[in-house]
């Protein structure tokens, strides 16, 4: 049988087409959050382990590398958050022309950047204050 | 040309998977479901004045906190399954591994949702001190 073509075709798009690089990085970041449940049911878990067990836990989850996943974590959610609720919009049947779809992709740009830095500034705060 | 397809079978509009919207509408439930629960549990994680034991701990076992927390992790590791299964059965084309990873990934995911219910009814029943 011939080799027929299969979805989805990243390398025939130019990445910088603001259709595709919403796309993708709302899979993206859906992906980490992904990863990112296996941290929660961990940490979960270690409390539910009793005082000893939840402290050798939080001392691995307090380790620099998982800095490093929490930020990963925080720009997943605030985007994945925002860029879903787009899509939500547009299963309504709204905001599907070009230009709409065009400003809709500036504004969950915008949204979930000051979402970032209102969330990542609490945390900021919280870290210090832990 | 007349169609083959039977009257029926064109307005179920089912195809050969014989699957319709489930898959969809379940997705688009479980995100409409995971904006108020996600933002709420950030909020609440990080208003805790701390992230010791005793803290947390007194926080989970509080009714609405333990009941929230159950929905949470049961809609967002289903939400995750339907959005993970996407991604694999998009990107690995040969069936053996496609077959494999989903099979893998759906137990892992049933495994985090099972094992987060269990974790917070421990500490909301108090078996975590």
């Amino acid at each position: 049988m011939r080799e027929r073509p299969l979805s989805p075709h990243l390398s025939v798009y130019k990445l910088s087409r603001y259709t595709l690089a919403t796309s993708i990085f709302n899979r993206f970041t859906g992906l980490i959050l992904s990863v990112g449940l296996i941290v929660l049911v961990y940490w979960l878990m270690a409390v539910a382990s009793g005082t000893r067990a939840y402290e050798n836990a939080h001392e691995i989850l307090s380790a620099g590398i998982f800095k490093l996943v929490y930020a990963g974590l925080l720009v997943a959610f605030c985007y994945h958050l925002v860029a879903g609720i787009r899509h939500l919009v547009w299963d309504t049947g709204r905001g599907l022309e070009r230009a709409q779809s065009k400003r809709s992709a500036g504004i969950v740009i915008v949204i979930s950047i000051a979402l970032l830095l209102l969330l990542g500034y609490w945390l900021f705060l919280a870290a210090g204050r832990a | 040309m007349k169609s083959l397809r039977s009257p029926l079978g064109v307005v179920s509009g089912l195809g050969s998977a014989k699957g319709g919207v489930h898959h969809w509408w379940l997705q688009r439930l479980t995100s409409i479901a995971l904006v108020p629960l996600t933002i709420w549990f950030t909020v609440s994680l990080l208003s805790l004045p701390s992230l010791d034991h005793v803290t947390v701990i007194a926080w989970m076992a509080q009714s609405w906190t333990a009941l929230l927390l159950i929905v949470l992790v049961l809609v967002a590791t289903y939400h995750s399954q339907l959005g993970v299964r996407v991604v694999i059965e998009d990107y690995i084309h040969t069936t053996g591994m496609k077959t494999l990873t989903l099979v893998t990934v759906t137990f892992a995911h049933a495994l985090l949702a099972v094992a987060g219910v269990f974790a917070i009814l421990k500490v909301a029943f108090g078996g975590a001190t």
